[in-house]
């Protein structure tokens, strides 16, 4: 094991040497172009014995990596916002034709109007498409989930895409000190790649078929079936990879000082950390507030939240998005989880950092005094409430 | 070899794979409804030649000892074996259903 | 009797039982080439004809490894398969890709000009039945002058497609290709010879079939081999290859037939007037003037 200072995206990259893909295609988009780079050399310097693809477009990028698994092969893409969107015909494909391959999103902001910076509706708007998805908070849980990641999606109880999302410049741009797991603990912990769901010269395949109406159902039942398998997958690789590297993750969801909590900002990626910081100096007024960083979107905690917030007299969620004429996606998941739990408690929306505008720990704490005094459903911070419908507290 | 009617032909929930992937050349059901007419071969005028063999769009037609046999069962009655036979060796009748 | 060119052919079927309309000549390309290839290509087929009627579970038509792919990603999909597979240590294998008119010419040219570009080791065969006929005969970016399709009605004022094909051939020629060949299932035997050429080539093939379409061409099931046949015959497809920097063409018409009766024969261009047929032979014979000029003659 070695100590490196490392960005988000080299971190990754990092662990995608480690990960050994046979196959990397990989178009470039900003934030996301230093992980390509840095693979690049990598298959330059030998230490990484990849077919690197020079694909044209994203679409591209993803299918090419889509036939690789078909192979057999285990293929890794990388891409962000635009160029998520591009291939979002690719992403239903490979979910649905259950090939588990690795992608790296950088969280960026969606056009129009044009921008560069870090928010999450690139990935939050393809929820549906069939891929795990899992939100990294700094560089160290990056490098950790390239490998892990791998693990659950070749799970042949999942057999599923997963999509790695780091928040865009904030974590994909920022160095951090991250640990360099040594290439024998990796191998130790990821098996090769071993699939029926491949071309096979012994016993040839037909794939990606059609399936009409009295099967295809199933194909899509199987699939849900499979994502949700993932939840204990995720759990068993944590406990795996703690075994190995010595770092233990905490599932679906890492919760901060929830137990006794009155007040709990539910968010995900790189924001967590000033949203517990704020919890502590909060705690120190002696306001009893909590955090809960929610890491995978999909499949998602329903169970985890409803027991991190069933105590709590009240929550909000914080989300770099909107799904315009609704709320976020984020609350709208979570209010469907404590629906489900039964949990009656008031929440509202914040939604902030669209288009990379900061979040300041001074927001944060006004979230936590709106939660506590009650405000509108679904407020923008810093321009206010959507006059969309009345508090609930 | 090539592709064949299996005997099993349709599939429960559990039986339907979980990946879109499966036995190559898997067959299930027949094309010869489709036919409204039959190429029928002449095995006098038939030197088994093989343009037939070669031209047909869906594979039907083989040669056994030395002529022209036709799959019935997915032969589709297109007709271009009879058009491209030069020998005049195949034929095209109705087909009775 | 021996036949040369089916002696040369695997006699196993790999493409069979399938549901293409009767007297398909993208089925008969696809077939044929198969045959040649044999039981280690792996065929990448986007949405399309071919893939609509070869691989709907449980009826798998294909009895080689074979993959639908989106429809613009038939040769990104072939790129990963080839790359994955030579990864896994698989050497004795040939990616081949049959992708329409539609998929090769409009949505999957950008894909096609990426694998060409970075010279991936596949053989990319276009089945050209000159429009979308799985969606029911609607345009496409090869869907020759003055036919009526779905989306190109012939009236009083507008008579069908306005615009030519977009030339293929020599798009990915321009690419330095290291090999690019035209054929038509009218002449079979130069089709699969092409196929046989391109499986010995390392690098990129690019093989563009006239692949006739009883259905949306307006002719007779039994009439796609013949009107192959005569799209050559009066000029308006030509036979040729393209290999280390020179174009080559196959077959020179010593005279050529009658466009008129091949436009005639076909249901879609019904409505040419003698001004619109007049624009189609000025075409051919700019055309054959420059293949003329720029292209050897074997």
């Amino acid at each position: 094991m070695s100590k490196r200072f490392l960005s988000g995206n080299e971190a990754f990259a990092e662990g995608i040497r480690l990960a050994k893909p046979d196959v990397i295609s990989a178009y470039p988009i900003t934030p996301q172009t230093i992980v390509v780079e840095r693979l690049s050399e990598m298959v330059e310097d030998g230490s990484l014995k990849s077919e690197f693809i020079h694909v044209e477009s994203e679409h591209s990028a993803l299918s090419c990596a889509i036939g690789a698994s078909a192979s057999g092969a285990r293929a890794f893409t990388a891409t962000s916002s635009q160029g998520l969107l591009y291939m979002a015909e690719c992403l239903y494909y490979a979910s649905g034709g259950r090939f588990p391959i690795v992608m790296m999103n950088a969280d960026r902001s969606t056009a129009l109007p044009w921008n560069i910076y870090g928010d999450q509706r690139d990935s939050l708007s393809q929820l549906d498409s069939g891929w795990i998805q899992v939100y990294a908070e700094n560089a160290q849980e990056a490098l950790d989930l390239a490998l892990m990641s791998w693990r659950i999606a070749e799970d042949s109880r999942v057999s599923t895409p997963v999509m790695v999302n780091l928040d865009g410049f904030v974590l994909t741009h920022t160095y951090e000190t991250v640990e360099i797991p040594e290439q024998a603990q990796a191998d130790r912990f990821l098996p090769p790649y071993v699939t029926g769901n491949r071309i096979d010269f012994d016993n040839p395949k037909n794939m990606a078929f059609s399936a009409g109406p009295d099967t295809n159902f199933v194909f899509k039942y199987k699939a849900h079936a499979g994502m949700l398998a993932a939840k204990d997958v995720v759990a068993e690789t944590e406990d795996a990879f703690a075994e190995i590297f010595g770092r233990q993750y905490s599932g679906l969801l890492d919760s901060y000082r929830t137990e006794d909590a009155d007040y709990i900002l539910v968010t995900l990626g790189s924001i967590a950390g000033l949203c517990r910081e704020t919890a502590d100096r909060l705690r120190e007024q002696g306001i009893r507030a909590g955090v809960v960083r929610i890491r995978y979107m999909r499949p998602f905690p329903n169970a985890e939240i409803a027991a991190a917030l069933q105590n709590a007299k009240a929550f909000g969620v914080l989300e770099k998005d909107v799904s315009f004429g609704n709320e976020g996606t984020v609350y709208t998941n979570v209010n469907s989880a404590l629906q489900k739990a039964g949990v009656r408690i008031p929440g509202y929306n914040f939604i902030g950092g669209l288009g990379g505008r900061n979040i300041s720990a001074g927001d944060i704490a006004q979230m936590f005094a709106d939660i506590q005094d009650g405000t509108e459903h679904v407020n923008f911070i810093g321009i206010g409430g959507d006059g969309n419908g009345e508090s609930n507290g | 070899m090539r592709p064949y009617i299996r005997e099993q032909k349709t599939f429960s929930a559990a039986e339907i794979p979980e990946a879109t992937a499966f036995e190559a050349g898997y067959l299930v059901s027949v094309n010869s409804g489709w036919r409204s007419i039959r190429p029928v071969i002449d095995t006098g005028r038939c030197v088994g030649c093989e343009q037939c063999y070669l031209y047909c769009p869906d594979g039907v037609i083989a040669i056994q000892n030395g002529k022209a046999v036709i799959d019935y069962d997915f032969c589709k009655g297109c007709g271009i074996c009879a058009k491209i036979c030069r020998l005049g060796a195949i034929r095209t009748e109705a087909e009775h259903k | 009797m021996a036949n040369q060119t089916a002696e040369k052919l695997s006699r196993d079927e790999y493409f069979y039982g399938h549901k293409a309309c009767a007297g398909c000549g993208g089925a008969l390309a696809v077939r044929a080439a198969l045959k040649v290839l044999g039981q280690n290509a792996v065929s990448v087929l986007p949405a399309g004809c071919m893939s609509a009627v070869g691989f709907n579970f449980p009826q798998l038509c294909f009895s080689n490894n074979s993959i639908i792919s989106t429809f613009a990603g038939t040769a990104s999909m072939l790129t990963g398969i080839e790359a994955g597979l030579r990864a896994r240590g698989y050497s004795d294998f040939t990616a081949v890709g049959f992708a329409g008119d539609g998929g090769t010419a409009d949505i999957g040219i950008q894909a096609l000009s990426g694998a060409i570009d970075r010279n991936d080791n596949i053989i990319y065969i276009c089945y050209d039945n000159e429009a979308y006929m799985n969606t029911g005969i609607q345009k496409s970016g090869l869907t020759p002058f003055g036919a009526r399709t779905t989306t190109t009605p012939a009236g009083a004022n507008i008579h069908g497609n306005l615009r030519p094909k977009k030339n293929m051939f020599e798009i990915a020629a321009a690419h330095d290709i290291p090999y690019a060949a035209t054929a038509s299932v009218g002449y079979l035997a130069d089709f699969i010879k092409k196929v046989e050429k391109a499986a010995q080539i390392k690098g990129t093939k690019y093989i563009h079939v006239i692949a006739p379409c009883p259905t949306g061409w307006g002719i007779a099931t039994d009439e796609t081999v013949e009107i192959a046949k005569e799209v050559v015959d009066c000029g308006l497809w030509y036979l040729a290859e393209y290999e280390n920097g020179t174009f080559t063409l196959n077959h020179k018409p010593k005279d050529f037939t009658s466009v008129e009766a091949y436009l005639k024969k076909q249901g879609r261009f019904k409505h040419l007037d003698l001004d619109d047929i007049k624009t189609v032979i000025e075409s051919r014979d700019k055309k054959w003037a420059f293949i003329e000029k720029n292209f050897t003659y074997q």
